[in-house]
Order: C-alpha cells, then sequence, then structure tokens
C-alpha cells in the first residue's frame, strides 16, 4: 500500500502536500493560541502544545517524508524506517524526561540558590532547603 | 605559546618515550623507503574500501592501543607496588590513569571489536562488503586519526588528567587549564564520528546485504549481537558528542553548561555522560557475548542452545541499556525515589545477562568439547564474568553503593566485566578468525600459555582489590600510607598485572613465531565451523569473497551442508563478472583534515581549526560530485583467483 | 554493492538502483541518530532553563512576531520541498529546480530572521556566556540553525548536479535524501517552537 501511494503519486495535484500543510498551520496557530490566549493551567498547556507538537511531527513524516515507503515490492525497509524513527523518540524521551527528572529531585533541586521559583507553585515548598521528597 | 611549554618537557620517562618514538618512526619511514613500499602501503592500505582490510588495520590499532593503556597501567601499578612511592608524581599519576581508561575503553576495546565485526560479518551473511564501503573507510581513518590526536597529547602539550569520565568542575578550564583536556575532547569526538557511521553502515549492511535465503532468523550470533550493538552505537553516540561539544562550548567559548559560574550544572555532565556510558558497557560487552556464542558452539559441535531466548534477551538490552544510567551516580543525592527506580531497572538488566549464561552451559552439556584455545578464553570468560556480574548486582543496589562508591571494589569489578568480558573476547575472537585474516593459525601452544598466564595474573591483580575496595581504599589515588595496612594486597595485585604484561608480549610473539612457522591453511574451514565465513574454498577469502553467493537453507547452513556431505564446489558456470567498489583516498585525506582542526582547536588556535573543517568540507563536496559506479572483475580473473579447472 | 536494478515504470526514480535503495535507508538510520543528538540538546535546554543567574529571564526577551515569521518560513519551506520531491516524482525538472529554489529561498529568509532575533537578544544583554539557561538556548536553536545552513549549501551542490546529469537514479535519490533532511530539521523546529519559546513565554506570564 506504501509502495501504491508512492506510484499514484506521480501525476495530479498533490493534495496529500496541501492537507499536511494546512494542518501545520492550524496545528501552530492553535499551540500559540493555547499558550498564550487562554487560561488554563500550566500543566494542562504543557500537555496540549505538546501533544500538537508529536501529531504535527508525525504529519510531517507521513504526508512529506513519506515514512512508510517500501524501496520495492515486498521488502520491509518502511518497517525499519517506522521501527527507527519510534526507537529514536524512545531514547529521545527517556533523555528528556530521564535528565529533568534526575536532575531536578533530590538534592539536585536545592542545588538552585537565587534562580526565581517558577516550578511548584503549590505553596507546600516554602523552605528551598527541606524538600520532603 | 613558547616551545617548552608546546613539547612535554622534565620527564625522563617522556623523554624515553620520545627518543623511542622517533626511533620508530626513523625505523618505519627507512622500511618504507628502502623496500619501496610507499606506493604499496597508498594502494594497498591507505585506500583500501575492503571491509577485511580495514578490519585488520582496525585490530592493529587496537593491539597498539592495547599496548599503550598496557603501559599506563603497569606504571600505576609500579606506582602502587608500595605505601608512599615516589616512581610518578600525583599529576602525572593523573594524567596516566586517565589516558589509560580513555585508551581503553575507546581506543582499544571498541575498535577491536569493531575490526573483528568488519572482517567477519560480511563473511558471516554471505555478502561481498558492507553498504558503504567508501563510508567504511571513513569510519576508519576518523577513529584512527582520533586516537593519534589523543595519543600525541603527552609529548606535545600535555595529557589529559580529569579522569576518564572528565567530571566537571575538575576538567573545567580552572581546574585543568592548558591543552590536556582539549585532546581529551577533539580526540573522542573526531573518534566518534566514525562509531556513529560504523553503525548506520553494518545495521544497513546486515539488514539489506545478506544472502537469499538468510531470514534474520537464520542469521550467526555473532551477527545478531553485532546488529542490537549498532542500534545501540546509533542512538547512544551522538549523546557523547553533545556532552563533549557542549563541555568544548564551555572550555573555548565562554558558556556555562557544566561550570560553577552563571549557574551551570556540574552534575549535568555526569548525567550525560552516563547517558551514553551506560549504553556504551553494552557496545563493547555485546558483541563479546556474540562471538563466545559462535566459539562455544563451534568447539562444543552443537547448535547454540536457546538461540531465540538469546536474540531476544539481546533485543531487551538494546532498550533497557538507555535505562540505567544513574547507578553510576548514585551518590549524587537524587532522593530514595531516583534511587529506588535505578537500583532495580539495574538489576533488571542482570537477568536477560544471566540468561545468556545458561544458553552457554547447555550449549556445552553433553557436547564433545574441544579446548582449543578460543574455547579456553571462552570457558575462562564464563566463570570470570560471574564474579563481575555478581559483584554487579551487589554494586546496584543503591543504599550498598554509598559504601563502595569510588572505591577499589568497583575498579575490580568494571575490570572483571570489562577484560574477562571483552578483552578474553578479543583473544578469543582474534585466535578464532586469525586464519580466516592471514591464512594461517597462531601457535596453539603458545597460545594456551598465554591464556594461563593471563587468566592467572588478571585474577591475581584484579581480586586483591575487592578486598583492598571493601578495606577502603580509594579508587584514583596515587599513594597510599604505610599505617592504612595496604601495602601487601597492592603488591600482590601489581605482580599479577606484571604476568598479564608478560601474557600480552608472549601473545606478540606469538605473532611472529606463527608468521615464521605456522603450517598455512590449505582451505578455509579452519576449525570445523559452522558459519558462511568458513565455507570459503581458500583460507582468506579473495577479496570479493564470494565467487558465487550462498543460498542459505537453515540456521547453521554451512554445518548442515557438511553433515549431509552436500558442500557445494564451485563450476566454471557459476562464474558471472563481479561488481566491486572503486579505492578511494579521499577518506584518508579527510581525516587528515580532521586533525589539522582537532590539533588547531586543541591549542584554541581558530585559525587552524576553521582551516581544518573547510578541508573536511572540501573533501565532502568532492565526493559528492564524484560519481564514481565501482567497476566489475572480469570471469577470467574470478577463475584465475579460485582456480578452477572446470 | 550489488547492482539489480529493478525497472518497474511505477517505482520512483530514487529507488531504481541499489544505492539509491541503500542510501534513501542509511539516511532514515542516520535521522535516527539525529533525534537522540537533538534530543540531548533537549534535555540539557530544559533542565537548565531556570538557571539564569544575573541575566535576563528566556521568556522575557521571546517575541511572538519574530517567533510567527520564523516559524512561517519554515513550515512553508517543508512544504515547498515536499512539492519538489512531487515533481521530481513526475519526472519535471523544472518544477523541481523552481520549487527548491523557493525552498532555499524560505530557508535563507529564516536563517535571516534568526540571526536578527540572536542579535536582538545580544543587545538586551543575553549572550552564550551570560548564564546556564542562555547557554542552552543558544546552542541548541544555533545547532538547528547551523544545520538549515548546512542544508542548503548542500541542496545547491545536489541542485548543480541535477542540473548537469538531469534526474538519474543517482541523482533523485540525493534529492531525495536532502529533502528527508529538510522535512526532519522542521520537525525539530516545530519542537523548538513548543519547547524553547511556547515553553518560555507561558512560564514567564504563568
Amino acid at each position: 500500500m506504501a509502495n501504491k501511494s508512492a506510484a499514484t503519486e506521480h501525476g495530479g495535484f498533490p493534495w496529500k502536500h496541501l492537507i499536511g500543510f494546512v494542518l501545520s498551520i492550524v496545528l501552530t496557530l492553535f499551540a500559540l493560541w493555547i499558550a498564550l490566549g487562554t487560561d488554563l493551567s500550566v500543566t494542562w498547556i504543557l500537555i496540549i502544545i505538546f501533544g500538537f507538537a508529536f501529531l504535527q511531527a508525525a504529519l510531517q513524516l507521513l504526508m512529506f517524508m513519506h515514512v512508510t515507503e517500501n524501496s520495492r515490492k515486498g521488502g520491509f525497509s518502511g518497517r525499519i524506517q517506522i521501527g527507527n524513527v519510534l526507537f529514536g523518540a524512545f531514547v529521545a524521551i527517556v533523555i528528556v524526561i530521564g535528565s529533568v527528572w534526575v536532575m531536578s529531585a533530590g538534592h539536585a533541586k536545592h542545588d538552585k540558590h537565587d534562580a526565581p521559583k517558577t516550578e511548584n507553585q503549590d505553596g507546600s515548598h516554602e523552605s528551598e532547603e527541606h524538600g520532603s521528597h | 605559546m613558547k616551545w617548552d611549554e608546546f613539547f612535554v618537557t622534565g620527564d625522563p620517562l617522556i623523554y624515553g618515550a620520545d627518543v623511542s618514538i622517533a626511533l620508530t618512526t626513523a625505523g618505519i619511514l627507512f622500511y618504507l623507503t628502502y623496500f619501496k613500499k610507499w606506493k604499496w602501503l597508498w594502494t594497498e592500505w591507505l585506500t583500501t574500501v575492503d571491509h577485511k582490510k580495514l578490519g585488520i588495520m582496525y585490530i592493529v590499532s587496537a593491539v597498539l592501543m592495547l599496548f599503550r593503556g598496557g603501559v599506563d597501567a603497569l606504571l600505576m601499578r609500579t606506582q602502587l607496588a608500595v605505601p608512599e612511592a615516589k616512581f610518578l608524581d600525583s599529576q602525572h599519576y593523573n594524567e596516566i590513569f586517565t589516558t589509560h581508561g580513555t585508551i581503553m575503553i575507546i581506543f582499544m576495546a571498541m575498535p577491536f571489536l569493531i575490526g573483528l565485526i568488519n572482517v567477519v560479518v560480511p563473511l558471516q551473511i554471505g555478502a561481498r562488503d558492507v553498504a558503504y564501503p567508501y563510508l567504511n573507510a571513513v569510519s576508519f581513518w576518523t577513529f584512527f586519526i582520533g586516537a593519534m590526536l589523543f595519543n600525541i597529547s603527552f609529548i606535545i602539550g600535555g595529557s589529559p588528567s580529569a579522569g576518564w569520565t572528565s567530571y566537571m568542575p575538575l576538567a573545567s578550564n580552572e581546574m585543568s587549564p592548558g591543552p590536556g583536556q582539549n585532546y581529551y575532547l577533539l580526540g573522542l569526538q573526531i573518534a566518534g564520528i566514525g562509531t556513529l557511521l560504523t553503525g548506520i553502515n553494518f545495521l544497513v549492511t546486515i539488514l539489506k546485504m545478506r544472502a537469499p535465503g538468510m531470514t534474520l532468523f537464520r542469521m550467526p550470533m555473532f551477527t545478531w549481537s553485532s546488529l542490537v550493538t549498532m542500534v545501540i552505537i546509533i542512538f547512544a553516540f551522538p549523546i557523547l558528542t553533545v556532552a563533549l561539544a557542549l563541555m568544548t562550548f564551555d572550555r573555548l567559548f565562554g558558556s556555562h553548561f557544566f561550570t560553577l559560574q552563571g549557574e551551570g550544572m556540574d552534575m549535568l555532565w555526569a548525567n550525560l555522560f552516563w547517558l551514553w556510558g551506560h549504553p556504551e558497557v553494552y557496545i563493547v560487552i555485546l558483541p563479546a557475548f556474540g562471538m563466545f556464542s559462535e566459539i562455544i558452539s563451534t568447539f562444543s559441535r552443537k547448535t547454540l542452545f536457546g538461540y531465540k531466548a538469546m536474540i531476544w534477551s539481546m533485543l531487551l538490552i538494546a532498550g533497557y541499556s538507555f535505562l540505567v544510567w544513574v547507578h553510576h551516580f548514585f551518590t549524587m543525592g537524587s532522593g530514595a525515589v531516583v534511587n529506588s527506580v535505578f537500583s532495580i531497572t539495574t538489576m533488571a538488566i542482570g537477568i536477560p545477562t544471566g540468561v545468556k549464561i545458561f544458553n552457554w552451559l547447555f550449549t556445552m552439556y553433553r557436547g564433545k568439547i574441544e579446548f582449543a584455545t578460543p574455547m579456553l578464553w571462552s570457558l575462562g570468560f564464563i566463570v570470570n564474568f560471574v564474579i563481575g556480574g555478581v559483584t554487579g548486582v551487589m554494586l546496584a543496589m543503591a543504599a550498598a553503593d554509598y559504601q563502595y562508591h569510588n572505591t577499589y571494589f568497583l575498579v575490580s569489578h568494571f575490570h572483571y566485566v570489562l577484560i574477562a568480558g571483552t578483552v578474553f573476547a578479543c583473544f578469543a575472537g582474534l585466535v578464532y578468525w586469525y586464519p580466516k585474516m592471514f591464512g594461517y593459525k597462531l601457535n596453539e601452544r603458545i597460545g594456551k600459555w598465554v591464556f594461563w598466564l593471563f587468566t592467572i595474573g588478571f585474577n591475581i591483580c584484579f581480586f586483591p582489590q575487592y578486598f583492598l575496595g571493601l578495606d577502603g581504599m580509594p579508587r584514583r589515588v596515587y599513594t597510599y600510607s604505610e599505617e592504612s595496612g595496604w601495602g601487601p594486597l597492592n603488591m600482590v595485585s601489581t605482580i599479577g598485572g606484571f604476568m598479564m604484561g608478560v601474557a600480552f608480549l608472549i601473545l606478540v610473539y606469538n605473532m611472529y613465531y606463527s608468521f615464521r612457522y605456522a603450517k598455512r591453511e590449505t582451505h578455509g574451514d579452519a576449525w570445523n565451523g559452522r558459519t558462511l565465513e568458513w565455507s570459503t574454498p581458500s583460507a582468506m577469502p579473495p577479496f570479493y569473497n564470494f565467487a558465487k553467493i550462498p543460498v542459505v537453507k537453515s540456521l547453521d547452513h554451512f554445518w548442515r551442508q557438511k553433515q549431509e556431505g552436500k558442500v557445494e564446489k564451485l563450476t566454471i558456470k557459476d562464474i558471472k563478472p563481479i561488481h566491486m567498489p572503486s579505492n578511494s583516498g579521499v577518506p584518508f585525506i579527510m581525516a587528515s583534515f580532521f586533525f589539522i582542526a582537532g590539533f588547531g582547536m586543541v591549542f584554541e588556535w581558530m585559525w587552524m581549526g576553521a582551516l581544518g573543517l573547510i578541508g573536511v568540507f572540501g573533501t565532502l563536496i568532492y565526493r559528492s560530485f564524484e560519481y564514481d559506479d565501482g567497476y566489475y572483475v572480469s570471469e577470467e580473473e574470478i577463475i584465475k583467483t579460485e582456480k578452477i579447472s572446470n | 554493492m550489488a547492482h539489480a536494478e529493478t525497472h518497474d515504470p511505477n517505482t520512483p526514480l530514487e529507488y531504481r538502483s541499489e544505492t539509491g535503495r541503500l542510501n534513501i535507508l542509511g539516511f532514515w538510520i542516520f535521522l535516527g541518530a539525529e533525534i537522540a543528538l537533538f534530543a540531548t540538546l533537549f534535555a540539557t535546554y530544559m533542565v537548565l532553563t531556570h538557571r539564569i543567574a544575573d541575566g535576563p529571564a528566556l521568556g522575557a526577551l521571546f517575541e511572538v512576531k519574530s517567533l510567527l515569521i520564523q516559524t512561517f518560513l519554515l513550515l512553508t519551506s517543508s512544504f515547498t520541498c515536499g512539492l519538489a520531491i512531487h515533481e521530481m516524482r513526475r519526472h519535471n525538472v523544472k518544477g523541481l529546480m523552481t520549487w527548491m529554489i523557493v525552498t532555499l529561498g524560505l530557508g535563507l529568509g529564516f536563517l535571516y530572521f534568526e540571526i536578527q532575533e540572536f542579535l536582538h537578544f545580544i543587545h538586551e544583554g543575553a549572550n552564550i556566556g551570560t548564564s546556564a539557561a542562555w547557554s542552552g538556548f543558544f546552542v541548541l536553536v544555533g545547532t538547528h540553525g547551523a544545520h538549515v545552513t548546512f542544508g542548503i549549501f548542500w541542496v545547491i551542490m545536489i541542485l548543480i548536479q541535477v542540473a548537469r546529469r538531469g534526474l538519474t537514479p543517482a541523482t533523485s535519490a540525493k534529492v531525495f535524501i536532502s529533502s528527508l533532511y529538510w522535512h526532519f530539521l522542521d520537525v525539530v523546529w516545530i519542537f523548538i517552537f513548543t519547547a524553547v519559546y511556547l515553553m518560555g513565554m507561558v512560564m514567564q506570564h504563568g
């Protein structure tokens, strides 16, 4: 089926690209509006805008980069490519979330001296010295 | 900068090294000129894209680096043999443990394994070369140049001295001024490019270049372990690339990633380093597991027990290896939750490794075991590696780790896994595939002496260190007091270290002895092997490997053919022209530009760094405009090479 | 290595040679490595983002207008790059060239506004040495910008080859690979847009 899409694309109007482009613009503007134009809590904003980012990445991969495309009939390059991207995403998430978690937990948390406090607005951590976790 | 700052001066040991380097270089230049070998060197080696030759060059470089790293180790052991020794001062000692660790991991273990992978894997999958032969040469030369750049530090500019882990702020400009630490950053950076390219190259090779009929689950175990290793390389090495680049920015361009000023985080370096560093551990151990699997299966004359279980456990490790890195710095104090999580993942990753030990034991069970040298190394591995593994599980417990951390207990643990795992595998693989590379075996009798001397020396050297560690001796100290009571065990350890050194010399002598006296192999199947690399008619495969690409019908296809008496003979009808890639001098030239760029940046001569980088881009552009589709080997040449007489 | 050519007329040109197929797959794998590379830069940035020392806060200097201009330039260039490949698959060299040149123009525009923005930040007292947070910002966003710069030169080199040799299995594979690279940079930008700019501004206002 991936082969077919590569083949049928030879002629005609590039609808797939146009749809991808319009969607990417819409998602971008929507993310901007969620971030700056709404009163949602920071957590929700982050969840939504990162959700959009991953959605848009998937859009690029599928609509523009033909990630599922097989180089030849019956080949499994498409599956290798998808597996590769998915494992990349796994490693990326481990690196980013893992680093942020490890470097902000426990002792490291109290390592900052004069930076303004921006996260943890719940008030239970009045003292930077005695975090309970 | 003055010349007396440029060259390292004042230490008789280093003057000695200067003299021996000058003499060796002069000797090589004389040999090449006198015997008119320059052209041979250029056409046969410097421009080659043949995976077998590149593999041999990797291995030769690795053996040289093993010598360098080994000398470092013996200097350290000499200094530590007795309390309050004056053999090395503290700075010199720091430099030596830094270069020892860096060289052994990056410039010895990895190229040794990658060299064997280069030689063996294309043959094992029935391919004529790798997917990107040109890129393979780029990989080798960038590795080689990176290694050379790192190695000249001890005579030009001074060695790094912040440990192979280069923790900040010790590695910062304030604590480690001068070019030493820059050598570490640039040498590893350049070599890392080569490693990443190798990862991509061999992943695609294994996935796409297999002989017809060789499905994924018919691949030899060494090929499987290489495949998984390449996946880990591809996703782990970019982390090191970034970490090194960030530290380079800190040192050269005044950024504040890991500095104490500007609210940088020194421990973020440790975090990034080990995000790469733990996967790196599996990069150097998985190919070793693969080799032992091949060797144990061959010399037990049995199919590997639990073939699929082994594959799944390795695939599991590929993912898991990215989830345990914090156990290298439990003592940073990330709190109970973080430490508990990583404690658990660390113990869990021991399970798929433990599974493999049983695979090997059950492969031998009821087998007709032949105690050839490679098999001895494999047996030695099982016993000693288990000691390293068990102490690793002890270290995995975060609470207990606070006791072991930074002691000789840890030093002993990782030498038990890296030497008994990786180094034993390198020796085993070298002996096992030596006839494939050179057409004759290493002498078995001398080889067994090497094995026993090295293994016994290894245990004498490192077993006492567990007790020194439990007794509180910290790692990386250049001396200790008489009252500490650590003297006797350290002396024992030093004796063991020198036994390993002697064993290495005998191994090198064996190469010479076998070159002179060993019986030349008359066919390709030196050990009664099971996999395709043994199926070539001649002992050393021709440059195109297979005149006719084999068609594979099962796991251990060649073995099965032999059992059924159906080994195919090549006939004149099978011969068709073979397409091969052309040699190219560009990779060597590109790597030379990398050397110029790296050297310039080490001394912070930015004009030189820029010049080198322009050269690198120039070679990239040149290559992009070059349309070389390779050439065809004619039927007559193949018939002549294969000695077919109808 | 092996030179098996497939001649199914429906197979796009770039997949017709063994070398082309291998190179495209290999480049996908390389993009996997690039994911890990950028993830490490993102991780560094996110860990350090509040560590501003005596310098300005990140979100305080970000401007929506400049951000949107850069984002739309890059998103559009990804679209036109896709159109170029579409034309290539119709064997329309002129279409391919035109859309690729448009892509490069948009890429240059992106770089122009990015450099303007960097200069503005430096003017406001935020450079690579101001604080850990700004180090993280400049190196993450700068690495992306360096990739775009490299990409522009690379695509020019390939277009010269297409102009000289026309569309062959070899040149079309090169064009296709460079398009993968270009789209990938757009993906990275989407995450920079989200994790650096939007998050920075949300943290500033929230």
